[in-house]
């Protein structure tokens, strides 16, 4: 194959990288006066990307003698990658505009183009080491993102904890994928198949070797993605970085790296599926007890969302412990509907704020909110119910696929005790629209503004009962995605 | 394998033991920030030299060029967590673990 049909397989990667560098240059030279004009144009990179994705980017297959790949599913999930961090890029001039401390850097937008490349990478990777760049280069930005407050302890708290969190997931990622090469001889996703599929999984030092690799490199992933019992840098992190920041990390870098786990689980490792279907299904219902019952005490909402981010991920590993083509579909659904949801609920968070702008973060402020913004209310409840999986919304249909889909695969205990979990998870969400609508009004936020609006609309929209309309074409979609992988 | 009689096995219990105490350098660690940062380093090198040997036992390349990338990306990892320490310095004049963080965990 040559060269340039190869170029035109990563045309995404290219657009973005390119994009990058000529806008660290204007940011350079420009200050933080082109702070606006830059976040335009990266929302423009990224729309751009996006549009590259249309020709061999998501259809050309291998590329780079198999070290990447282009195909339906790295198509999917980009496109849900590129349009979250789009958003992000669009909601933070305005509120470190309003925000006391530092201003909106031009850096800001750079960065999220950096990351969202290195996502692009992440969910195309089909060898170890492509898996590795792309997963740092977009861990090396992020670390940089929760810390752009620089003024404020808890934003350099968080960047700090996430950092030291973040490094020690790639290092056990690191050791799990230095086994895995060495008992299998390959770093490239489909040899590690075959070795996987010759060597007996049982039994002796090389099958040990194998084992242990497949154990690590799944806990790194699970850090990444923010599952039980490797959770725990998520709720201060969410906190602490900027909002802008954690409606980002709630939403791209979660699609990428659910979609490099669920590429390794079935590319690389899926001869070797009843070996990790254990960890997943332990992962799975880890999170979403724990994600449900550490959600109750919370009074911030950040951290609240953080807990509900840990529930939403176990559900959406359900789907992967299926490991059937319609059970990566049904992944692929809960996060296109997730980031909906949480950018929706991100999005009502940023509009917290008193009359001189400085943002509220508490759940008790939000009481009596359907008197003072009816609108805004019933935006929030609609996302709260959705993340609920309360039937008339759009999250409900997420939560179903995956657990027809886990039915389908015959795990119904997986699926049973699931869906009795989901309930202790529905009483958090319920206290939010208690507080909003039952609670006595502790005072008004300070007005919000068009943008933000819209996107509320836009995202109520699309989880209100309305967004069953989409049902076919999403079906087809994520099919066509999870079918490239099988 | 070769002939002093130092062989794979020797050099994986090695990384092991490495990796180890890396992990439980960040975990155990009651001094301060920079210890972590030198126990994320041992992780790296433990890695580092599984894959090298891997590579000479395999006697492949691909772990080699492996480790380059490792070290590589330690060397910005580095860089950008010292440059987080600083700021983090800056707000709470103290790099110490155990000073009690704003965020309950």
């Amino acid at each position: 194959m040559n060269y340039a049909a190869q170029l035109a397989m990563i045309l995404p990667e290219v657009v973005l990288g390119l994009g990058a560098l000529a806008l660290m240059l204007v940011a350079a030279w420009g200050g933080p006066g082109s702070t606006r004009a830059v976040s335009w144009a990266a929302v423009a990179v990224l729309a751009g990307a996006t549009i590259a994705l249309a020709g061999p980017a998501s259809s050309g297959g291998a590329a780079f003698e198999g070290l990447y790949r282009a195909d339906a599913f790295a198509g999917f999930t980009k496109v849900l990658i590129y349009v979250a961090a789009a958003i992000s890029v669009l909601l933070a001039p305005d509120f470190f505009r309003r925000t006391a401390g530092d201003d909106l850097r031009p850096e800001y937008p750079v960065l999220i183009l950096l990351s969202a490349m290195g996502m692009g990478i992440m969910v195309s990777a089909a060898d170890l080491l492509t898996l590795y760049v792309g997963l740092e280069l977009q861990s090396l930005a992020a670390y940089v993102l929760a810390s752009f407050m620089r003024q404020d302890a808890r934003s350099a708290e968080a960047g700090l904890k996430y950092f030291v969190l973040g490094a020690l997931a790639s290092g056990i990622l690191l050791y799990g994928i230095s086994l895995v090469y060495g008992f299998t001889g390959s770093t490239l996703f489909d040899e590690i198949a075959g070795a996987y599929a010759a060597a007996p999984l049982s039994g002796n030092a090389k099958s040990m070797g194998l084992i242990f690799g497949l154990v690590f490199v799944f806990a790194g992933i699970a850090f990444k993605i923010s599952a039980v019992p490797f959770h725990m840098w998520t709720p201060d992190v969410y906190e602490g970085a900027p909002t802008p920041v954690t409606a980002f990390f709630a939403s791209a870098p979660k699609v990428a790296a659910m979609g490099l786990a669920v590429r390794v689980a079935i590319e690389a490792m899926g001869p070797a599926e009843d070996q990790w279907r254990q960890i997943v299904i332990f992962a799975a219902l880890a999170s979403i007890l724990l994600g449900a019952v550490a959600a109750i005490g919370q009074q911030n909402v950040k951290r609240l969302l953080a807990y509900s981010s840990i529930n939403n991920v176990g559900f959406a590993l359900i789907g992967l412990a299926a490991g059937t083509p319609e059970g990566v579909a049904a992944v692929l659904s809960y996060m296109a509907i997730y980031i909906a949801m949480t950018l929706g609920s991100f999005l009502v968070v940023l509009q917290m704020r008193d009359a001189s702008g400085q943002p509220v973060e508490t759940l008790a402020s939000l009481a009596g909110l359907s008197r003072t913004r009816p609108g805004l209310a019933a935006a929030l409840a609609i996302f709260m119910f959705s993340l609920a999986g309360i039937p008339p919304l759009f999250g409900f249909y997420a939560k179903f696929a995956v657990f027809y889909a886990a039915v389908q695969a015959g795990l119904f205990p997986l699926a049973v005790v699931g869906i009795a979990m989901s309930v202790i998870g529905a009483y958090y969400y319920l206290r939010v629209v208690k507080t909003m609508y039952f609670d006595e009004p502790v005072g008004e936020f300070g007005p919000g503004d068009r943008l933000e609006g819209g996107l509320i609309a836009v995202a109520a929209v699309a989880v209100s009962p309305l967004g069953y309309l989409a049902i076919p074409l999403l079906t087809a979609w994520t099919m066509g995605a999870a079918r490239a992988l099988f | 394998m070769s002939a002093g009689g130092v062989g794979l096995i020797h050099y994986l219990v090695v990384a092991a033991l490495l990796f180890t105490m890396g992990v439980l350098g960040i975990f155990l660690n009651r001094k301060n920030i920079i210890v972590i940062l030198m126990a994320i380093e041992l992780i790296l090198l433990a890695v580092n030299i599984n894959l090298v040997a891997f590579s000479a036992a395999l006697n492949d390349l691909v772990g080699q060029v492996f480790a380059m990338f490792v070290l590589t990306v330690a060397a910005g990892e580095a860089a950008i967590g010292l440059a987080i320490l600083v700021i983090f310095f800056r707000g709470r004049g103290s790099i110490s673990v155990d000073d009690p963080s704003r965020m309950k965990g």
